[in-house]
């Protein structure tokens, strides 16, 4: 029910929103809690685990209970609080966790049937069979149980994730929070203030109050616009601290568009904050607790504390006829606040004999709440007082079990809170967050004015460690009274009625009894056994409650039972948030060569090479399948000519007097001998003996060579030179430059390559001057360039390499002139065909676990020098014949496919794993032989040439028999290359 | 769009006429704006990765500074200005702007890396809120001066970030990353500029 008052809503501008189809108005400043209050809707939600009807308990973060799905489509997010949702025009929100409606929800039968799924039910119960729990149980009560589900559709919104960085963090823009930022922002401090709520003031925005003679919320205003003033404080609002890690690292969720009917495309929804603070203060306020009272979880039944939010804050009675049920001074207030508002007050009940209350309402001392009635909504109270029940009529009671100081934040690097036994709950233990100070409620300072005092104390404490200063701030009059506390955890029921403690998770205090009778009697344990204290409000509403009452049935007392680990995030945070880069193509940086845009004019499909874009084959008109093309290039590279870029392989300028000695060490065999103008082919081992990489390295000049590695072990190779140089030989001068990006290089490969290259080059070459593996500058149209004769392809080749800048340009002249002669560029399937043709090794091959051994290429490790990873390379398991060795496949039985991945296996064994005899790690097309080749692994496989064998592709469902070849099936004396 | 460039072939008697054309790695990409801040491609003309010989350092810096007119930067620094700049790029220098002197061959080793990267100018009085958007380093004015550079990530890129002004940073990454860095430094800035209509 609205109230006729002034409040922080503005009555003057309504909202239309929609809560399950039904359309609902309230004002600018509500949320949708107070929001569905004002429209008399107290079933806001039903139940976790046996689907009771539930309402709002609270008015913050803390929510258990009214839990909402907002929107529909892929934008659909569910456990959206309706405390903390900002009404905005057009918002559609739908209740959760029923069917088919909120009133009428078929599995409400889970609660009658709660006899028999009391805690550790699960456990015991779909034990058997074993193959039921995948197929049948889980299914069911995955559908039955839990909270809001996704879509399942990919949600493009935005998010975004951000840093920021200050001297001091403030965690709470309550008064204590205002007064620490102030204090520190005059001091000349970089200070962020951060609040989950939408303006700051804390509890100030809930309470009819006065500060320094002011009401509460002007004095809120003054010392807001103060600090805007200010450029070295950041205030931020819709702002939750969600965790505090290492080293003065805080997370931090924004809601950044959440509260706007049409946001602008480019805001994010939420942003994802890493603030890096040297300091903290910690001003996050204290959260009032519930009694577990028999059937305490009714609509209408909430904290007394955001009681008076509804009423003060957003002038919203969410009672005609409110009863308060209290064990200490702080509730009182509530009374007077609904005197005030004009609501009646059914009853007052405090369970302390002595309780200082007085008012013009019947007043219940030392007497209790034993039950409560209204199946959708609160109808009435059962009140326990002077040995007899007394039922009284209200449709909202307001509970206060005193308030639970918010030391959460302090826990995330698992410091354990004390107990506090004049406050009956914990407060923050010292110096578990390096850096971070208490203000505030949240240390036990119950008063407003002790608030205001502990937030300037705190922040002067923090601005003489860093050296800062400036007048102390004058604590302004106000609130200060002394809080009075009586312990209640629980009500004992008089029938079989439950007394719930964790809304959330549907535990009992029933349940928590029932965890210590079959022994799990520690907090942990009782944690895990029934769920307390887990999902999203992370026992924000029930922990100390739960193992008070724990305490009192293991008979050990509430310090000694301690607590569970309260860990982040404080409030859920969305993984769309803290992914939020890692959409769609964010996952990763693209790299494209300077030949990219060329490429794709020439309508080549591009296939990834770790980072890279290269192109996997130039399709013609006439040709339907990629294998068409691939093997028109294959053909026509060895026929005539063909191009390709092979910028992407990783080229590292290595310079210096000791550069030789470096590649001797680094490679199994040797470089220093290299002559200039020459280029070798080298293996490179780690220390542990197995082949690291491959790759050929020119020797440019005498102190100049230039080594070229796989395209997805540049960045590997680079970090090992460097470990080798920094770590192994400091002492040696040598320095390396990454030049892969310079270059731009092109392979042309076949019987017209050189032909090819006389058009362009500036110089003509013949095979006197350029024989094989050798290299040398030279100039392309006017252009100085460097030229290499190497071949991947086994053919006549070349490596044309020009600055980036050109190699648009060069590409398109290349592909333009191949074609004249007969050829075409090729893409990553003719290349991988060529290659395998050839027996040549890729990761494919080097795949982490093979020797130079495997591969057949020991004699590269050279016999007079040392390398890295000769040592372990000479281990005998490492040479044993009976390791898998490099071999060719070529199909001779009917089936004549063969398929990369699939093992092998003797003709007679059966494919099973025990008789696995090795894999093929590649497989080509050959248009040349015309039929498929594979590289594999053969255990003792150089010494079966000639021997059949079973190829078996379980995945594929793929059997050949193939013969075993040498792996070089290509050209094998290397005439053509040398041609 | 042709499927093939025509290409400016003209036989001349066994000689041809043809000219390589240099596209810069930014080309296509900017300049663009938004907001408060613009991107633009650096055009710094030649860039040297500068090693110092063993033992070297100190002299470098005095040939560095008789050559080029800067002596070489501290760590996380950067000398010169814009035309010729030196810039920490972790265990080696960039010198960007001049073509080396020689005489700088007598003390360290030079590669020429001209062609291996872009070089984005990010200008503009929100600059510091869009790179708050992908660099974990506190590149606020109070902290971070001109002269200041970092190696660090952005967004998901490794690169070199350097305050060049008050308001203006540049900003080096490797060629071939420039479209994805370009996509999400805009991210960054259409975020900033929607939050000043907020």
């Amino acid at each position: 029910m609205r109230l006729d008052q002034d409040s922080l809503v503005d009555q003057n501008f309504p909202i239309k929103f929609q809560f399950d189809g039904m359309s609902m108005t309230g004002f600018a400043g509500d949320t949708l809690a107070s929001a569905l209050l004002a429209n008399d809707v107290r079933l806001v939600g039903r139940s976790f685990k046996y689907h009771r009807p539930r309402g709002i308990m609270s008015a913050g973060s803390e929510e258990a209970n009214a839990l909402v799905t907002v929107g529909s489509g892929p934008q659909q997010e569910p456990n959206i609080r309706a405390t903390q949702l900002e009404i905005y025009e057009g918002l559609e929100v739908f209740s959760q966790n029923r069917w088919p409606s909120l009133k009428w929800d078929l599995l409400a039968l889970n609660d009658l049937a709660a006899p028999f799924l009391n805690v550790g039910f699960y456990y015991k119960t779909f034990m058997w069979p074993k193959s039921f729990w995948e197929k049948i149980y889980e299914p069911v009560i995955r559908k039955a149980a839990g909270l809001g589900s996704l879509s399942g559709q990919a949600n493009s919104e935005r998010y975004e994730k951000a840093f920021a960085f200050c001297d001091l963090l403030v965690i709470g823009g309550g008064p204590t929070g205002l007064m620490s930022t102030l204090q520190a922002g005059r001091a000349g401090m970089s200070v962020i203030l951060a609040d989950e709520d939408n303006r700051f003031g804390g509890r100030l925005n809930s309470e009819k109050t006065q500060i320094g003679g002011v009401d509460a919320d002007q004095w809120v205003n003054t010392i807001v616009r103060e600090l805007s003033d200010m450029p070295n404080v950041r205030l931020m609002t819709r702002t939750a601290i969600t965790g505090a890690y290492d080293q003065g690292t805080f997370g931090a969720l924004e809601r950044v568009s959440k509260h706007l009917s049409s946001p602008n495309k480019h805001l994010p929804v939420e942003c994802f904050w890493r603030i890096f603070a040297k300091r903290s203060v910690l001003a996050s306020g204290a959260l009032e607790r519930f009694i577990a009272f028999p059937n305490n979880d009714r609509p209408g039944i909430m904290t007394a504390s955001a009681l008076r939010t509804y009423i003060n804050r957003y002038s919203v009675s969410p009672g005609r006829s409110v009863a308060i049920f209290a064990n200490n001074d702080g509730a009182e207030q509530t009374a007077r606040d609904l005197q005030a508002a004009g609501v009646q007050i059914a009853a007052y009940v405090d369970v302390r004999a002595d309780a200082r209350i007085n008012g013009d309402f019947p007043i219940y001392r030392g007497a209790s709440v034993c039950d409560t009635s209204g199946r959708l909504g609160l109808e009435g109270i059962t009140v326990r007082h002077a040995g007899q029940e007394i039922n009284i009529a209200a449709d909202c009671l307001a509970v206060s079990g005193g308030w639970n100081p918010t030391v959460h934040l302090s826990c995330h690097m698992n410091g354990r809170p004390y107990w506090s036994e004049s406050l009956l709950s914990f407060l923050p233990a010292e110096n578990a967050i390096p850096g971070m100070v208490y203000a505030g409620a949240v240390n036990g300072h119950m008063s407003t004015r002790a608030c205001l005092q502990s937030g300037v104390v705190n922040a002067r404490s923090i601005m003489k460690d860093l050296g800062k200063s400036a007048a102390a701030l004058k604590i302004p009059d106000a609130e200060d009274y002394a809080y009075g506390i009586g312990a209640i955890w629980s009500v004992s029921p008089s029938g079989k009625q439950r007394s719930w403690l964790d809304f959330q998770n549907d535990v009992t205090v029933k349940d928590i009894v029932q965890s210590v009778a079959e022994n799990y009697r520690s907090v942990e344990h009782m944690k895990r056994y029934t769920t307390q204290g887990m999902a999203p409000d992370q026992g924000k509403n029930s922990n100390v409650a739960a193992l008070a009452v724990l305490a009192d049935a293991t008979g050990k007392g509430i310090p000694e039972t301690g607590t569970t680990t309260f860990r982040p995030p404080f409030s859920p945070v969305s993984i769309a948030a803290m992914g939020s880069e890692g959409q769609d193509k964010g996952f990763a940086p693209e790299r494209f060569g300077s030949t990219h845009q060329a490429i794709l004019e020439r309508g080549a499909p591009m296939i990834e090479a770790g980072l890279w874009y290269r192109p996997s084959y130039f399709p013609r008109p006439n040709e339907k399948t990629w294998r068409q093309s691939c093997d028109r290039e294959v053909m026509m590279v060895r026929e005539h000519v063909g191009v390709c870029d092979v910028s992407t392989l990783g080229k590292i300028d290595i310079k210096g007097p000791d550069a030789g000695h470096l590649l001797d060490l680094v490679y199994t065999n040797k470089f220093s001998s290299l002559a200039v103008g020459k280029v070798r082919y080298g293996l490179m081992l780690r220390e542990d003996g197995h082949v690291l990489d491959d790759g050929t390295t020119a020797r440019l000049n005498h102190e100049h060579f230039l080594m070229t590695t796989t395209t997805v072990a540049d960045s590997l190779v680079m970090r090992h030179l460097h470990y080798v140089h920094q770590c192994l030989h400091p002492e040696w001068d040598v320095s390396f430059a990454s030049v892969t990006e310079h270059w731009t290089q092109f392979a042309i490969a076949g019987p017209k390559a050189r032909d090819l290259l006389n058009g362009l080059l500036d110089q003509s070459i013949d095979n006197e001057k350029w024989p094989f593996m050798s290299c040398g500058q030279l100039n392309i149209m006017g252009i100085s360039g460097r030229l290499f004769r190497i071949s991947f392809s086994g053919e006549l080749g070349f490596e044309l390499a020009v600055p980036s800048r050109y190699g648009d340009s060069l590409f398109r002249i290349l592909s333009a002139r191949v074609e004249e002669l007969g050829g075409c560029c090729y893409g990553m399937e003719a290349l991988n065909v060529l290659r395998v043709e050839k027996g040549f090794i890729t990761h494919a091959e080097i795949d982490g676990r093979v020797t130079a051994f495997d591969l057949g290429m020991q004699s590269m490790v050279n016999r007079t020098k040392d390398c890295i990873g000769k040592a372990a390379s000479q281990r005998r398991g490492l040479n044993d014949v009976d390791r898998p060795r490099l071999v060719g496949l070529k199909p001779v039985g009917s089936v004549k496919q063969l398929t990369a991945g699939a093992h092998l296996f003797t003709l007679q064994d059966p494919a099973e794993r025990i008789y696995n005899q090795g894999h093929i790690t590649s497989v080509a097309y050959s248009p040349w032989f015309g039929y498929f080749y594979g590289l594999a692994f053969l255990k003792n496989g150089s010494e079966r040439f000639g021997e059949q064998i079973k190829m078996v592709d379980h995945v594929r469902d793929i059997e050949a028999i193939c013969e075993v070849v040498p792996p070089v099936a290509f050209d094998p004396d290397g005439g053509r290359a040398r041609a | 769009m042709k499927l093939y460039r025509p290409l400016p072939l003209i036989p001349t008697g066994g000689v041809h006429v043809l000219e390589l054309i240099a596209k810069s790695p930014l080309a296509s990409l900017l300049p663009i704006s938004c907001g408060s801040v613009s991107l633009s491609e650096d055009v710094v003309g030649c860039i040297s990765l500068i090693a110092s010989k063993k033992g070297q350092e100190a002299q470098l810096s005095g040939v560095l500074k008789a050559a080029h007119g800067m002596a070489l930067p501290a760590t996380n620094r950067v000398t010169g200005r814009a035309g010729a700049r030196c810039v920490w790029f972790g265990q080696q220098y960039l010198l960007m702007g001049p073509e080396p002197d020689p005489s700088l061959n007598s003390v360290a080793r030079l590669t020429d890396v001209s062609d291996g990267y872009a070089v984005v100018l990010a200008q503009g009085s929100e600059i510091e809120h869009v790179l708050a958007r992908l660099v974990p380093v506190d590149v606020s004015r109070a902290v971070y001066k001109r002269g200041q550079t970092a190696r660090t990530l952005i967004q998901h890129i490794n690169g070199s970030l350097s305050r060049v002004s008050e308001t203006a940073f540049q900003i080096i990454v490797f060629r071939s990353m420039a479209l994805t860095l370009i996509h999400d430094i805009e991210r960054a800035m259409q975020s900033v500029a929607a939050r000043d209509r907020l």
